[in-house]
């Protein structure tokens, strides 16, 4: 498997020539992809571009922005607005966008080493922030571009080229680090459940607030332990009966491991948005759209005199 | 006249009040003013000093010689006892210091009791000092009166009174008291009458007015010193002129806000010094491969790793030009002085968005903090156009590429979401789409466009070195950066007499060519060129060598954290002549 992009080409120019149509699966092709046949981010696509129809948003109307690794290629393999960065960094690009066009509907795509490793920090501060961004993690438990290293969710133990005495760290739990930061909204998925996956992707879209949605993702080259079978027996949906407002209760569900991992919304917060909290933008037009000119900065320089 | 006034005492002691009064108060005086501060890494103790300068011509240095020494403290009057001028005098207050000081030199003022007796408030120490110091210049008291008045009356008429009050007994006491007092400023600079209409600014204020100037609209930083003064003037901006200012969770994180509020469609920019800028340098090479115009403010301060944070070295030129992987344009301004901070920041902007490259300002601690008194700027020299495509000029066209081949190398930049065309960026090599290549074909167009097309016109763009004095000078003074102040005062001290000029440049990379001004021809005629660096490595030296095989015949260098002073480096040249004798 080759450790960088395919080179298919997708077809591009102007989207729908008729409005008020709604877009079609067809609006959201983008290149063919380069993953493995059986790769669960290959659910994971279509999952996301039967959502995106379903709740009528065109492809200009959303802005994917993505880092680095095999998750990371994921905007080049449909069609929207995409800023690919960074490896890690995919965050505060987003956040930023964000910031400045409060009007774009954000999705941030990562991998579990991207996102938890490599980004953590930023994973932490976007998590305080609380802009109105969703994150999207698919989480393999292992590094995929770069060939099957341990990523910060990779259970102990497991042997890799790079990890010859097993990993010694003990795993990240990002749903319950979630939780623990008040993060907005937490949420877990496994590509495998596609109905479920498709309504929690809704769910996060529909959210008023950062949200993460952490989507357990088989890895069929490097991930022999986490297979698609092992998700599928492992992963329990969370009952009617949690009420993720409750946050002992979202913490008990996150803690759970071994058997029985929760599947579906873990918490919920409703705290203020920070694009309501920055005055230059909360109720105004986003700052993209805001007029400039020379004149009004002009009088700044009085006090200088 | 010339006369320097230095302030030194504790952090927290309010020295910077009484310089910053100073430094207005004779500006508006109609004094030509040069201010610098030195201070430690402290928020509290520590020894530090503020340092004014005004004289009846221009100055655009510091002297090592004081003429007023304002000591509040007793470390003041140790460290700084030996740089007095003939007959200067040090003003202190022996009940604060703790010390009766005998000798003429010394002039006790007691600014507590003063303040007390007329104000009732120890607070007013400090105006008490600044009246008697114009008591002791002769200077009459309507400029700080209505200084006063502007600074204070939001607090009450009564702080105001008190203050005025004040700072006559401070006057009052000094004209009494300082028989030996024998300053003298011309009548037309008397301190009464109507203000002069002249500025008092410093770098850090005048890249923040630059950048406010240029349309900025969105600044992410991580604090570090000596940049965190533009940090805080967006901060200070950001309700009345629409801008976001983001204290971001560390440097890596301010520059990939930068370039994602950029590609949002607003201008935007971060700032740091050397040790964060090693943390931007990947998303540096981002703005490159993208084409996402940013602009990045680098204070330098002395390295390497932490280094002396509060001191002041030019040690990060060459770092600035060659940091990041790969390869791609970028603009480097050195502004030298405060007017030069607030254009080239104009600059940078424009240069950035319409060549959709990243393009610095680079400052150091020394430029962040003098100020300089100027007789105004213009704001409607500083370029402002909108390059990118907005709505209904986006919706009119039938395709849209975001890194579309074109003649210039410049694709046009798109605000996504504004039409139903998709604006697509990426980190890795991409076809026109902003989609992931790998081909050979592509990537050599690619790199053609981004890097090879463009930098002819970039380098169009950029003006040549400002020639200070002859142009047939047998000695040329060479420098970039803040250290024109300083240069320019050498020549006009040595003066015509001695032949010497200065060549100074503010617009480092692309380095200027020759066909507006055929600066290497003059460089060539003179006897002798000395590039004066503050820094160990003559780094600009190496620059010019690098693109233009000039090699200067002699440096002088300084690196020990602190600016050159005007005396000490027309000591250098001398020396130097000599040897050469
Ligand atoms: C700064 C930097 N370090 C390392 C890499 C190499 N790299 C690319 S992807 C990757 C890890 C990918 O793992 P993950 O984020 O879990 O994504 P996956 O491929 O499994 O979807 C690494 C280490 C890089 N591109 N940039
Ligand atoms: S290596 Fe793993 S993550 Fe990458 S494409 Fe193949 S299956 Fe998917």
């Amino acid at each position: 498997m080759p450790d960088d992009p395919g080179k298919s080409k997708s077809e591009t120019g102007k989207g729908p020539e008729i409005e008020g149509k709604g877009p079609a699966i067809e609006d959201y092709r983008g290149q063919n992809p380069a993953w493995c046949p059986g790769c669960g981010n290959l659910q994971i696509l279509r999952v996301f571009k039967m959502a995106m129809v379903e709740m009528g948003i065109e492809p200009h109307e959303l802005l994917l922005v993505s880092g680095i690794g095999q998750a990371g290629k994921f905007p080049h393999y449909t069609r929207c607005n995409t800023f690919n960065g960074l490896h890690g960094r995919t965050l505060p690009v987003a956040q930023a966008i964000r910031m400045a066009n409060h009007d774009m509907r954000v999705i941030a795509v990562a991998g579990d080493g991207d996102c938890y490793g490599e980004g953590g920090n930023h994973f932490l501060a976007a998590m305080r922030r609380n802009l109105n961004v969703k994150l999207f993690v698919h989480d393999n438990q292992v590094y995929g571009l770069t060939k099957g290293q341990a990523s910060p969710t990779t259970d102990e133990g497991m042997v890799t080229g790079t990890q010859p005495f097993g990993v010694l760290s003990a795993p990240m739990n990002p749903v319950a680090l979630a939780v623990a930061m008040d993060c907005s909204l937490v949420v877990r998925g496994f590509s495998g459940n596609q109905e479920e996956l498709k309504e929690l992707m809704k769910t996060v879209l529909e959210h008023k607030g950062f949200a993460l949605l952490d989507i357990f993702q088989n890895c069929v080259t490097y991930n022999e332990i986490n297979t698609f079978q092992w998700y599928k027996e492992h992963c329990d949906p969370v009952g009617e009966d949690h009420d993720p407002t409750d946050r002992e209760a979202a913490f008990r569900l996150a803690l759970k491991a071994g058997d029985r991992i929760p599947t579906g919304v873990i918490y919920r917060h409703d705290r203020p948005l920070m694009e309501d909290l920055i005055p230059v933008i909360a109720g105004a037009e986003p700052l993209v759209r805001q007029p400039f000119s020379q004149e009004d900065v002009a009088g700044e320089l009085a006090r200088f005199y | 006249m010339d006369y320097t006034i230095r302030i030194g005492g504790q952090a927290g002691q309010g020295l910077q009040t009484i310089g910053a009064v100073l430094g207005k108060l004779f500006t508006r005086s109609g004094f030509q003013v040069f201010t610098h501060q030195d201070y430690m890494s402290r928020i509290r103790g520590g020894h530090n000093y503020y340092q004014v300068r005004f004289a009846d011509h221009p100055v655009s240095s510091s002297r090592s010689q004081v003429d007023i020494l304002v000591a509040l403290d007793k470390v003041t009057v140790a460290e700084h006892q030996d740089e007095m001028a003939p007959g200067g005098i040090i003003i202190y207050d022996s009940e604060t210091v703790k010390e009766k000081y005998e000798g003429e030199m010394f002039l006790d003022v007691p600014a507590r009791k003063i303040a007390m007796d007329t104000a009732g408030n120890r607070l007013m120490e400090n105006t008490v000092d600044v009246g008697a110091i114009l008591g002791m210049l002769g200077l009459g008291l309507e400029q700080l009166e209505k200084l006063l008045e502007e600074t204070f009356l939001r607090k009450g008429r009564e702080i105001v009174d008190q203050n005025v009050a004040a700072a006559r007994a401070g006057s009052d006491y000094a004209r009494e008291n300082c028989g030996q007092c024998a300053f003298t400023v011309p009548a037309d600079a008397s301190g009464d009458g109507p203000p002069a209409r002249r500025m008092l600014l410093d770098g850090t204020s005048a890249v923040g007015l630059g950048a406010l100037t240029s349309g900025c609209r969105f600044y992410s930083a991580y604090p570090m010193t000596p940049s965190t003064g533009v940090f805080t003037f967006m901060a200070s901006q950001a309700k009345k002129h629409s801008l976001v200012v983001e204290q971001a969770e560390d440097e890596i994180a301010a520059i990939n806000m930068a370039l994602g509020a950029s590609f949002a469609g607003v201008r935007a920019m971060t700032g740091t010094a050397g040790g964060g800028f090693a943390l931007m340098v990947e998303g540096l090479s981002l703005a490159g491969m993208t084409e996402t115009p940013v602009v990045i403010y680098v204070g330098q301060r002395p390295a390497p790793a932490t280094g002396l944070p509060t001191r002041t070295e030019q040690g990060d030129l060459l770092y600035v030009l060659h940091a990041a992987h790969g390869e791609f344009p970028r603009v480097i301004m050195a502004p030298g002085t405060p007017e030069q901070a607030f254009y080239l920041t104009g600059k940078a902007f424009d240069l950035a968005e319409k060549y959709q490259i990243p393009a610095f300002i680079i400052s150091d601690q020394y430029l962040a903090d003098t100020e300089w008194s100027l007789d105004g700027l213009d704001p409607s020299r500083i370029e402002y156009h909108d390059y990118r495509l907005r709505a209904a000029d986006l919706e009119k066209l039938d395709d849209y590429k975001r890194h579309a081949y074109t003649d210039t190398g410049v694709s046009p930049l798109a605000e996504p979401g504004a039409s139903r065309h998709l604006v697509v960026t990426d980190s890795d090599e991409h076809d026109e789409d902003g989609h992931i290549i790998e081909d050979a074909e592509t990537r050599t167009r690619m790199v053609e466009k981004r890097l090879l097309k463009k930098m002819p016109l970039i380098r169009e763009e950029i003006s040549p070195p400002l020639l200070y004095g002859d142009d047939s000078a047998r000695t040329i003074i060479c420098g970039w950066g803040s250290t024109y102040g300083v240069m320019k005062e050498a020549v006009d001290d040595i003066g015509g007499a001695g032949g010497i000029a200065m060549l100074h440049f503010s617009e480092v990379y692309p380095f200027p060519g020759t066909s507006k001004f055929d600066y290497l021809a003059l460089l060539g005629r003179a006897k002798r060129t000395i590039c004066i660096e503050n820094n160990a490595t003559s780094q600009f030296a190496q620059l010019m060598r690098a693109e233009t095989g000039f090699q200067f015949s002699d440096h002088i260098n300084k690196f020990d954290g602190r600016p050159f002073l005007l005396d000490e480096l027309l000591a250098k040249l001398k020396a130097l002549e000599k040897s050469h004798a």
